[in-house]
């Protein structure tokens, strides 16, 4: 089985974001990176499938030079191969992602191309979908669990939806968006943290996939959610029902 | 007014490289979800999370800066991290790890033949084989060279080793020990001190455990009792001889725990800061009122200053320029800095100081142990001053 996988590298979400002074972005200085959770679902779940069945896993990210440290450490948790894409994130939407990968699929050929379901940076959740829809492959989102069936040829994935889960069956070559309950991903192991440092990362432009780099989603404006408001006292019954009645007026 | 908080005020990450900072993210992601939640409990109880060892294997802990063998090969400063990330959670958890690799693992590779690197290191890393390293005796605590151990060499070439160990991290659940003991040699007058691989199941061998520590709980100690053990003289480690063997294992050791001692410094003052900021006395935030705001920069510019010590001598040993003066500076300043946090965390904490799911005492009481093991505070003093000075204070 080829199976090619994504990792995108986003703000830490446990450290607290400043955002640039003119709100054309979130201040990159002091800012943490982390590999995207859901997509070490996606990584877990692709070199799970490559023991249990054999070939080989290729992981993917679009992003500068720094994104380099969190595709080796995909490469640290065991895939076999690496592709950077150039790119930063003020000149992609998830359209051209989806596009991009796309194209890299197209060339790759992969039986299954696994991401995760959403970043948890801008929670999109839009790539794998727009992505099968230019492939013109079948899609299954949103997995907690995967099974090959059909001897390679397709899988059965079961999907959480509200109140219980449904399971969908789809031929291969197919996407799969990964949920947070399909697996525990594995730590990356010393060892191989060491011997990721010898594997090359591939990188290719926008350009060497020959794709129209015009974005379809402008980002405007980004702002702070308001201040918590500071909460009003109350001297007795009397007046908290007063208040609730005349001011908040729920009475 | 509160304004937002900043942990710390300096970042070492721009100065590592990428493997450095892949190492590091790794180590704490493991020890905050499989060790951190665990800990207090088998602390409490006095127990070793024995289950923990195959865990630790499989990432590489064991043996980490090693090459070949089945080691990960990573260099001081990532190895290092490792340490502080493993005693930010626990100090006996990071002995563990320090044993086996620094006194058990590294004295086989340094002084070990090919034959015992081959037999030993692989299943050591891979947590198979567990070791232990024998060099403290009820009598020779700092002046090792008075040991009584001794080793008698028969005519068929076999040792027969006598005497006593004590203090020993891992013993009881031992494989193998490191036994350093006195062997009288053909053609010397002073006997000379000689590094033995003792196994487990050889006759007169024993390891009692010791029982009722207060610190380092969730860490097994023992003796090792050698009542006419017979070995080959196979066992013996032909790389060296002489006191300076057991000495450049408590070099690696004491490197290790430079490095440890920040991490546990770390996770005392980031309790005590957080706990500062949620605690409410006299409708303020403990971390409003002066006092308290000294305690924290106290410690704060401390650790970072520590941390840089730590980071600058990881780079000298990386170019084998780093000394074992300087190593004694690092372990005896990162450990008295680090106590002297948890004290001080321990009084931020009030009451909840004092309890085992605050994680500031158990630390405290640990570093006690920190502080006099691997070479007291005191002794490093004098090894430092005999440095500065020439003059050697020692007898």
């Amino acid at each position: 089985m080829k199976i090619l996988v994504t990792t995108k590298r986003v703000t830490d979400p446990g450290t607290k974001i400043k955002l640039k002074a003119d709100g054309s972005g979130i201040a990159a200085d002091g800012v943490e990176f982390k590999p995207n959770p859901f997509c070490e679902n996606a990584i877990e779940a692709a070199i799970s499938l490559r023991d249990q069945h054999g070939g080989e896993v290729i992981v993917v990210s679009i992003g500068p030079d720094e994104a380099d440290q969190t595709i080796r450490s995909a490469v640290a948790m065991g895939c076999n191969r690496a592709i950077r894409i150039d790119g930063n994130d003020g000149g992609l939407d998830g359209d051209l992602v989806a596009r991009a990968l796309a194209k890299l699929a197209e060339s790759e050929q992969p039986d299954v191309f696994i991401l995760g379901k959403q970043a948890v940076d801008g929670d999109s959740n839009q790539v794998g979908q727009l992505m099968a829809e230019y492939l013109g492959w079948p899609q299954a989102t949103f997995a907690s669990a995967i099974t090959v069936t059909n001897g390679g040829k397709s899988a059965q994935v079961a999907r959480e939806v509200d109140g219980g889960i449904e399971t969908v069956e789809v031929d291969f070559p197919a996407v799969i968006t990964a949920d947070l309950r399909l697996n525990e991903p594995r730590f990356a192991s010393l060892p191989n943290i060491m011997k990721a440092k010898r594997t090359a990362i591939e990188v290719k432009t926008l350009a060497d996939l020959g794709v129209e780099t015009t974005l379809k989603v402008r980002t405007t404006r980004f702002e702070a959610p308001p201040g918590r408001q500071a909460g009003k006292k109350v001297a007795d019954v009397a007046d908290l029902v007063q208040k609730l009645r005349n001011e908040a007026k729920v009475l | 007014m509160a304004s937002a908080s900043q942990p710390y005020l300096l970042d070492i990450t721009p100065e590592l490289a990428e493997e450095e900072r892949l190492v590091h993210a790794s180590a704490a992601d493991f020890c905050r979800s499989r060790l951190l939640p665990i800990i207090a409990e088998h602390y409490e109880a006095g127990t070793f999370p024995r289950d923990l060892i195959v865990e630790f294997a499989r990432m590489g802990f064991l043996g980490a800066p090693l090459e070949g063998y089945g080691c990960a090969g990573l260099n001081p400063v990532a190895y290092g991290l490792t340490m502080l990330e493993l005693e930010k959670v626990d100090s006996g958890l990071r002995s563990f790890c320090s044993v086996q690799t620094a006194l058990v693992m590294w004295p086989i590779f340094a002084y070990g033949d090919e034959t015992q690197k081959q037999r030993w290191l692989p299943a050591m890393a891979r947590g198979e084989a567990i070791g232990c390293f024998g060099l403290t005796e009820p009598g020779s605590g700092s002046d090792p060279g008075s040991m009584r151990t001794n080793a008698r060499r028969e005519p068929n070439g076999d040792y027969v080793l006598n005497g006593e160990k004590m203090w020993i991290t891992n013993s009881p659940i031992a494989d193998v020990a490191v036994v350093w003991a006195k062997v009288v040699e053909e053609g010397r007058p002073d006997p000379v001190v000689r590094g033995f691989l003792v196994e487990r199941g050889m006759q007169g061998f024993s390891t009692p455990e010791i029982h009722g520590k207060l610190s380092l709980r969730a860490s097994i100690t023992g003796s090792i009792v050698l009542e006419d053990v017979r070995v080959p003289a196979s066992s013996m480690l032909p790389g060296v001889s002489g006191l300076k063997g057991p000495l450049g294992c408590l070099t690696q050791a004491r490197y290790g725990i430079g490095w440890g001692a920040v991490g546990a410094a770390m996770g005392v003052y980031e309790r005590a800061l957080e706990y500062s900021k949620d605690r409410k006395q006299f409708n303020r935030p403990l971390a409003g009122f002066q006092l308290t705001q000294q305690k924290l920069v106290e410690m704060h510019n401390a650790i970072g200053k520590s941390l840089l010590l730590a980071l600058h001598f990881g780079r000298l040993k990386q170019r084998g320029k780093l000394t074992s003066t300087q190593v004694s500076w690092l372990k005896r300043d990162n450990v008295a800095m680090a106590l002297d946090c948890a004290r001080t965390a321990r009084s931020i904490l009030g009451g909840n100081g004092i309890m085992g799911e605050f994680h500031v005492m158990r630390h405290l009481c640990n570093l006690e142990t920190v502080y006099t093991y691997e070479g007291t505070h005191e002794v490093h003093t004098l090894a430092i001053g005999r440095a500065i000075t020439g003059e050697d204070a020692f007898t």
